[in-house]
């Protein structure tokens, strides 16, 4: 277990990397605290797997260091890490039966047998292979194997870190949520540092204390799952991050009102004059449709999702979302929105602009 | 569903039972029929039974040609296969070298046998070829036309220069099929450089592996043009493999009588082998399932 440190870290795949566009990973400082469960969000390609491979020591950083506990690893070969990674494929020894593929990195460092013995049976019972440990793991199926792969990430105890790279994109939904739970328990009991790559937001929401977006081989912000909703730092993380995701719309900002199309929106705060592309960012949970308040709307379906009520609407040229209450009635009247004065965020080039108190 | 019977669709087959009965089929009957007759010239012949099948049973003639065969087939496959896994281990990856090898390792693929047999004889004579005026100057007695040994190593060095080209290919192209992953999570694992290979290069090369083998094996056990070229089976009949004998009977001697018995028995052990050899590997394969 230790507490990581990435300082000014970055990586380009090319030998000569010139202008910023050939990072896959921009330079970045973060400290990953000893014993927290990090989930790491983004889209495919925005460079959250070179991350781990870096950090795992699979992938040399074009510069920057990382240190663990303080101690300088950039150069240190992954062995020297006692680090656990499992991949988005299942990886398993064919030849091996279940059981060896599970002590086989103990082994390879080598803890006695009876250890070894226990260590493979606890962990056969987490992940629910105990009767199969004497089968050879070719047979068995994807997620089966996959399975496998986790309980041989999981199977030391004194690992420094514990990475996954979408480990439950082949297994089957109801064994995902039962996997993800498992492993929360196991950090629960263990405190190991854990940093969890996805790209889908409830296993990251529901996996992590962080999480930590990721977008065009940038972090864009680092937090609870509560502040991700509730203050997007960069418009990506709106977008990404809530179902649907956060309305963004084109505006004109004035102290304290927001102006789309010569009309306004009030705001909490208020805010110097803004250059560059200015929007307000609004979560579809904290728009309103009435008849009488706000703004002029014009509502193209409404999708019941079952929780709630989806209203695809447009808004001045603008497509905008509203989420209203599964038992609300929505009428062909209801033309008007209205915004939740403080949840309407205000962004600058794409970044979130902190106000004044007005 | 029901399948649909039409026995009509058999016509559809005739081309191909056509094509291989008039290369095939025809041409061992003659076989088989030569095999159980006796001649005295005059086109005429007589029900000989098996007779020549116990005459050749019988004779050391072909139990050693039979022995030299094995020998030659083991040894080449041990070499081989070893040394095809280990080229393959040490290839580049990908790029210009990678390339450059695979194109540098076909080029004695491509060499037609007769020419390979010719390279040889004159690389190893002693007092015109490179290797045998070299070896010769060096002191070392090296004669492949007058010592057993040297015939020996000069066949098998041969053959091991044509050949393992195909093997390395083969364990190359099942080398490049393992997902990077494998390797990353060894790393994780902490597995030696050994335990790589043991339990995940070699497990996937299993399958292209068993075809070289056997290939090889095939390949091997049929050889005629590159060691006649070089020694003629020679010094005595200490490189006569079976082809090799097999010709001298039948076009030699024109003992067509036993040299048809002979090849039937020689083409039924290549049949018993390589069915042995498949079955046992893939009885391998589907025991680990």
């Amino acid at each position: 277990m230790a507490k990581i440190t990435l300082d000014n870290l970055a990586h380009s795949y090319l030998p000569n990397p010139a202008s910023e566009d050939d990072y896959a990973l921009k330079e970045l400082n973060h400290d990953w605290d000893d014993g927290a469960a990090y989930a790491l969000l983004g889209s495919s390609g925005c460079g959250k797997s070179t991350l781990l491979n870096i950090i795992s020591g699979l992938l040399q950083p074009s510069q920057g260091r990382i240190l663990f506990d303080g101690r300088d690893v950039t150069h240190a070969p992954t062995a020297a890490r006692n680090i656990a990674q499992v991949f988005q494929f299942p990886v398993v020894y064919d030849t091996m039966t279940v059981r060896d593929n599970l002590a086989f990195p103990l082994r390879n460092r080598g803890r006695d047998e009876a250890y070894i013995a226990e260590r493979v049976q606890e962990i056969a019972r987490m992940i629910g292979m105990e009767e199969m440990l004497n089968k050879k793991a070719r047979g068995l199926t994807a997620d089966a194997k996959q399975k496998i792969s986790l309980g041989r990430g999981m199977v030391r105890k004194d690992v420094n870190a514990l990475l996954f790279d979408e480990p439950l994109t082949v297994i089957d939904p109801h064994m995902k949520w039962e996997l993800r739970t498992q492993l929360k328990k196991l950090h629960h009991d263990f405190g190991h540092t854990m940093i969890y790559v996805t790209h889908d937001q409830t296993e990251a929401l529901t996996f992590a204390d962080k999480v930590v977006v990721m977008y065009d081989g940038r972090v864009v912000q680092i937090g609870t799952p509560e502040e991700l909703f509730e203050r997007p730092e960069h418009t990506f993380v709106g977008y990404f991050i809530g179902s649907p995701g956060m309305n963004v719309i084109p505006a004109r900002i004035d102290g304290n009102k927001a102006y789309v199309n010569g009309s306004y929106v009030e705001l909490s705060q208020s805010y110097r004059p803004l250059s560059g592309k200015v929007e307000i960012g609004v979560r579809p949970e904290y728009a309103r449709l009435s008849q009488t308040d706000g703004l002029p709307v014009k509502v193209r379906r409404v999708e019941d999702v079952g929780r709630h009520k989806i209203i695809r609407a447009e808004f001045f040229g603008n497509d905008i979302n509203i989420i209203a209450d599964e038992g609300e009635q929505i009428s062909a009247d209801m033309n008007r929105v209205s915004f939740d004065a403080g949840h309407v965020n205000v962004y600058a080039n794409d970044w979130r602009v902190q106000g004044e108190a007005a | 569903m029901e399948k649909t019977v039409n026995q009509k669709a058999w016509f559809l087959v005739l081309p191909v039972l056509l094509l291989v009965a008039f290369s095939a089929v025809i041409p061992l009957m003659t076989v088989v029929n030569y095999s159980v007759q006796d001649t005295f010239g005059n086109n005429q012949f007589f029900w000989a039974g098996l007779d020549w099948f116990r005459e050749m049973l019988s004779s050391d003639r072909m139990w050693n040609a039979l022995g030299r065969q094995l020998a030659f087939s083991g040894i080449i496959l041990a070499i081989e296969v070893p040394l095809g896994i280990f080229v393959a281990l040490n290839m580049p990856k990908s790029g210009f070298w990678a390339s450059l090898c695979l194109v540098l390792m076909s080029l004695p693929l491509l060499i037609p046998w007769n020419v390979v047999g010719t390279i040889w004889q004159i690389f190893g004579r002693v007092d015109i070829g490179l290797l045998g005026y070299t070896l010769h100057a060096m002191g070392i007695s090296y004669n492949y036309t007058q010592d057993t040994l040297a015939a020996w190593i000069t066949i098998v060095t041969m053959d091991v220069w044509h050949w393992t080209s195909l093997v390395a290919l083969l364990a190359y192209a099942g080398l490049k099929s393992i997902p990077d992953a494998y390797y990353q999570a060894a790393k994780i694992d902490q597995a030696s450089r050994w335990k790589v290979f043991r339990f995940i290069e070699l497990p996937k090369m299993m399958g292209v592996l068993m075809i070289a083998i056997l290939l090889r094996f095939m390949d091997s056990f049929m050889i005629y043009t590159e060691p006649f070229v070089v020694t003629g089976g020679g010094p005595g009949n200490a490189t006569t493999l079976l082809s090799i004998d097999l010709v001298k009977m039948a076009l030699g001697q024109f003992d067509l009588g036993p040299a048809a018995a002979f090849s039937i028995m020689y083409f039924l052990v290549i049949l018993l082998i390589s069915w042995v050899f498949y079955t046992v590997m893939t009885n391998l394969d589907r025991k680990g399932a």
